[in-house]
């Protein structure tokens, strides 16, 4: 990734001043107009420069909010749940009457957990085409709560770096308790096992049909391993790239033909390796049990190079603190914006804006020197910040008109 | 006198048979939704609850044990015949009204003692739904079915087009994690849809079909949607009680028996290795010995975290979490303990590490933030809890080793030890069968058959692993009582020489 511009103190400040949309963050919290607990009651987490961290903050309102950010001007905020007293009394009240009641059923997919498989990139680098991970996980996932928890209110946003995040604000996943979060996650957890456990997908006894949630996955994702796996990332080209796909085949005469073979010719392409595996499949026997079980197998793998990987800890905890949308990366400097999941695939973490040109967008605009005592609320409509905001406000409005749509039936059953 | 005036059932028991009619106590189960009304002397209100609280304590300690399902299913009945015995309502020659009111009185006075802070919640809850699914299992079909008729769960049987439009996926849902020898057909299968929020176990391990936020429960697992009920019922009455405790602790003959109570509860078994248990021995432990110590005494998964941590000269969170807390139990100072994080997180600047890891290392031995004395983890803990990802070196190598990775570990881990290739297929077959704590027994047994420790006898006793610690101090013991062996017998010489 280019490197950018330092991000001075004075960039974050004259951001956090003009640019970042408090309102919409506000209302994306609050679900409602008016303040409620789920605002006054919700911990929000500074981090300094310095590696200060400072917990425990609430605010009344989204100006309060803004009033504090501006005056610590920290690097970043979290966000945490809501508590049953105010975060800020924290320290007054029984330890009893402070617990998180309430938050929102977070995700995060990073591409750490990519590691191992990706070819294109390592550590901290991410480019257009490891990408493709992120986007089939945000696909999958998107579709599956959707689809089986039947969770409307789903907000996607890009961690700044290289990886991103999923809010769920429906009413019932506020509520979940870190019983149920863990239920949930471990559901939708199929890549399991450690960095000595070669087999990282065990979702079934022996040759059963798989969960039919997982099934309804594999389709489209046969798709992405041809492309990404086998033609793009090129994973089986390397010794140990292919060693690590024979690692997952239970079938030690097979292994043994297709190392020699590869050995041999060091230069196949992963797509021919792929074709000599299921070449070999295909010499056993229809419906034998040993080609059922490479059936299986073949299945798995499609499911350990391709299905999305989460960092469940964040998810499976009311109180876990996560990242404000709209933040600034501190390493980046781009800014942590909503994504629309039905078009991730176009979406490019390269042309996210920076802090810096964001303020220099701004600039340009105000050329004839702005005056001084003017609000900046929607100072972001003249940037490029624009359309993320827009998107996060429309989620908002959908939001909104649920909650007020219940409150309306809850008062009719009166 | 109970304060928690929690909830009333929602439906009258309308549906009761003639036969129990005469009782006041028409079912053996009990979902304790009502408080008992009667007056209650102060030794039934002890007793009730002494009684209550053995037969608890070992369901307990057949968590801590890992026992399997069946065996503490069994140890608890027996211990509820001798405490506290409950008999089917067929069971005319038994004081079964007494029984159920024992029974009643004592949950609640345990509600009591219990609800006072989030850990004996937590394993109140634990302890009572497994003696409620141990009564459940045990119980007469047609008595628990009047039971489940009583009470109103909630659930909504799957019309049969809706079977049938999901006939694939309900078949795959229940097939795939099937235990092979259930032969019911599944096409014929009767459906209950509820909340997936109210059957978080059968979402957890994927054993119902998800629509829609409504799972479809197979008949067959009906139970789990009423264990989750009971624990969702005690969980939100034990707070309702917390709650209202204050007004009862003007009662000055009660608290001090609920006190009692709860003390020996928290005393039980599980507390067993929270403490430092090479304390008395004299030789103080050095971050300078634990590389020594790992190569002699430690069981695989510290070993393998202690090798990794070498290696990489980093660990990751769990990873330093199940270390740092077994090296704690072991016997290491807190000033020890980061003396040695810091050396072995060699590539760390100074200020990072005291920024980032010495807070956590100190909070681990409870000298920040909550100042809770944790425990070091148990097997049990390891195996379940905190799965490790694709990343991590924490876990229990018999369990979240690949087979082939575990062999190469086993070898160059323990060879030195005693352990050849010989050993291994007895020990890869255990692991096969998922009893990974009897391959850990049976390594320990091999690299100690030079202190004489033969097969089958595990730590001593024919008693298996089942915590590390445990582990590593039954090792030190070994070699010490051989050390001090070889002394005395050569003062013996000693002796003979002088005089
Ligand atoms: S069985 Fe227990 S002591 Fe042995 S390696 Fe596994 S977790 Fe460690
Ligand atoms: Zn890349």
């Amino acid at each position: 990734m280019a490197a950018t511009e330092e991000i001075t103190p004075e960039l974050m400040l004259a951001f956090y001043r003009r640019l970042y949309p408090f309102k919409s963050i506000f209302g994306w919290l609050n679900h409602e107009h008016a303040p409620t607990r789920l605002f006054t009651h919700r911990e929000f987490a500074f981090t300094l420069a310095g590696d200060v961290y400072l917990r425990y903050n609430s605010f009344s309102n989204a100006e309060e909010l803004k009033k504090q950010v501006c005056a610590l001007n920290p690097t970043r905020f979290e966000i945490g749940p809501v508590y049953s007293a105010r975060p800020r009394d924290k320290k007054t009240v029984r330890p009893a009457a402070f617990q998180p009641i309430l938050r929102e059923l977070v995700f995060d997919i990073d591409m750490t957990d990519y590691d191992s498989i990706r070819t294109c990139c390592s550590d901290a680098a991410i480019c257009n085409r490891c990408w493709v991970f992120i986007s089939v996980a945000v696909r999958v996932l998107d579709a599956a709560i959707r689809d089986q928890f039947g969770y409307k209110y789903l907000l996607w946003v890009y961690s700044g770096r290289r990886g991103i995040h999923l809010w769920i604000s429906d009413k019932e996943a506020m509520e979940l308790t870190d019983e149920q979060r863990r239920a949930l996650v471990n559901w939708m957890t199929v890549i399991q096992g450690g960095s000595q456990m070669h087999k990282k997908v065990n979702v079934r006894l022996g040759t059963r049909p798989l969960p039919p949630s997982i099934q309804t996955a594999l389709e489209p994702l046969a798709e992405t391993f041809s492309e990404l796996i086998l033609a793009d990332q090129n994973c089986f080209e390397s010794e140990e790239g292919w060693k690590s796909l024979l690692h997952l085949v239970p079938d030690q005469k097979i292994v043994a033909e297709l190392t020699k073979q590869w050995e041999r010719d060091p230069d196949r392409s992963s797509e021919d390796k792929w074709d000599d595996l299921k070449a070999q499949v295909k010499t056993l026997s229809k419906g034998s049990t040993q080609r059922n079980l490479l059936m299986t197998a073949i299945e798995d793998i499609i499911l350990q190079y391709t299905y999305p990987r989460l960092d469940a800890e964040v998810s499976k905890h009311r109180n876990h603190l996560l990242k404000a949308p709209f933040c600034i990366h501190p390493k980046t400097g781009r800014v942590c914006v909503p994504v629309n999941p039905t078009t991730i695939d176009q979406f490019n973490p390269e042309e996210v804006p920076t802090v810096g040109q964001l303020l220099r967008e701004l600039d340009k605009v105000a050329a004839g020197a702005p005056d001084e005592n003017t609000e900046h609320h929607s100072d972001w409509e003249k940037t490029s910040l624009k359309p993320y905001v827009e998107l996060l406000d429309k989620h908002v409005s959908s939001l909104m008109e649920e909650v007020r749509r219940s409150k309306r039936g809850a008062d009719l059953s009166w | 006198m109970f304060s928690s005036r929690t909830r009333s059932t929602r439906r009258g028991n309308t549906s009761q048979v003639e036969r129990h009619s005469i009782l006041k106590y028409p079912h053996r189960l009990n979902f304790y939704d009502r408080p008992p009304i009667d007056d209650i002397t102060i030794e039934e209100f002890e007793t009730c609850a002494l009684d209550r609280l053995r037969v608890l304590a070992e369901i307990e300690s057949s968590f801590v044990r890992n026992r399997p399902w069946d065996e503490l299913k069994s140890i608890a009945l027996e211990q509820c015949k001798t405490y506290l015995p409950l008999n089917a309502s067929s069971a005319t020659a038994q004081p079964i009204d007494a029984e159920r009111k024992k029974d009643h009185i004592g949950h609640f006075v345990l509600r009591l003692a219990f609800c006072r802070s989030e850990e004996l919640r937590r394993r109140f809850v634990k302890a009572e739904m497994a003696l409620f699914r141990v009564r459940y299992d045990s119980d007469d079909a047609i008595e628990r079915e009047e039971f489940l008729n009583s009470r109103d769960f909630d659930w909504v049987p799957v019309p049969d087009d809706e079977v049938k439009m999901y006939n694939a996926e309900l078949i795959a849902a229940a097939s795939s994690y099937r235990d092979p020898r259930d032969r019911t057909p599944l096409d014929t299968q009767k459906y209950y849809k509820v909340k997936w929020t109210r059957v978080p176990d059968l979402v957890e391990k994927r054993r119902v079909f998800l629509k829609a936020g409504m799972a479809y429960v197979p008949m067959r697992e009906q139970s789990s949607i009423v264990f989750q009920e009971f624990q969702t019922n005690l969980e939100k009455a034990l707070e309702m009680t917390a709650k209202a405790l204050p007004r009862l602790d003007e009662d000055t003959r009660i608290v001090p028996i609920l006190d009692n109570l709860s003390q020996g509860f928290l005393a039980g078994v599980s507390s067993e290795w929270t403490a430092s248990s090479s304390s008395g021995n004299g030789d103080e432990l050095t971050a300078d010995m634990i590389d020594d110590l790992s190569k002699k005494h430690f069981p695989m998964c510290m070993r393998n975290l202690h090798e990794c941590l070498k290696r990489d000269h980093h660990l990751k969170h769990f990873g330093r979490l199940q270390y740092g807390l077994f090296l704690k139990v072991l016997g290491l100072s807190i000033e020890e303990a980061i003396a040695f994080w810091r050396k072995s997180f060699s590539n760390i600047p100074d200020d990072k590490f005291n920024k980032e890891y010495r807070y956590n290392i100190r909070h681990s031995y409870g000298l920040e933030g909550k100042r809770a004395n944790y425990a070091a983890k148990s097997c049990q803990q390891i195996l379940c809890n905190d799965q490790p990802g694709s990343q991590d070196s924490h876990g229990c190598p018999y369990r979240h080793f690949s087979a082939d990775n575990l062999q190469t570990a086993l070898l160059s881990l323990y060879s030195s030890q005693g352990l050849t290739a010989g050993d291994l297929p007895e020990i890869m077959s255990a692991v096969k069968q998922n009893h990974f704590h009897v391959a850990c027994t049976r390594v320990y047994e091999i690299t100690h058959a030079n202190y004489g420790v033969k097969k089958g006898e595990g730590v001593g006793g024919g008693e298996s692993i089942t915590h590390p610690n445990q582990y590593a101090a039954k090792s030190r013991e070994l070699e010490k009582a051989k050390v001090d062996a070889i002394k005395t017998e050569m003062k013996g010489d000693v002796d003979v020489i002088m005089s």
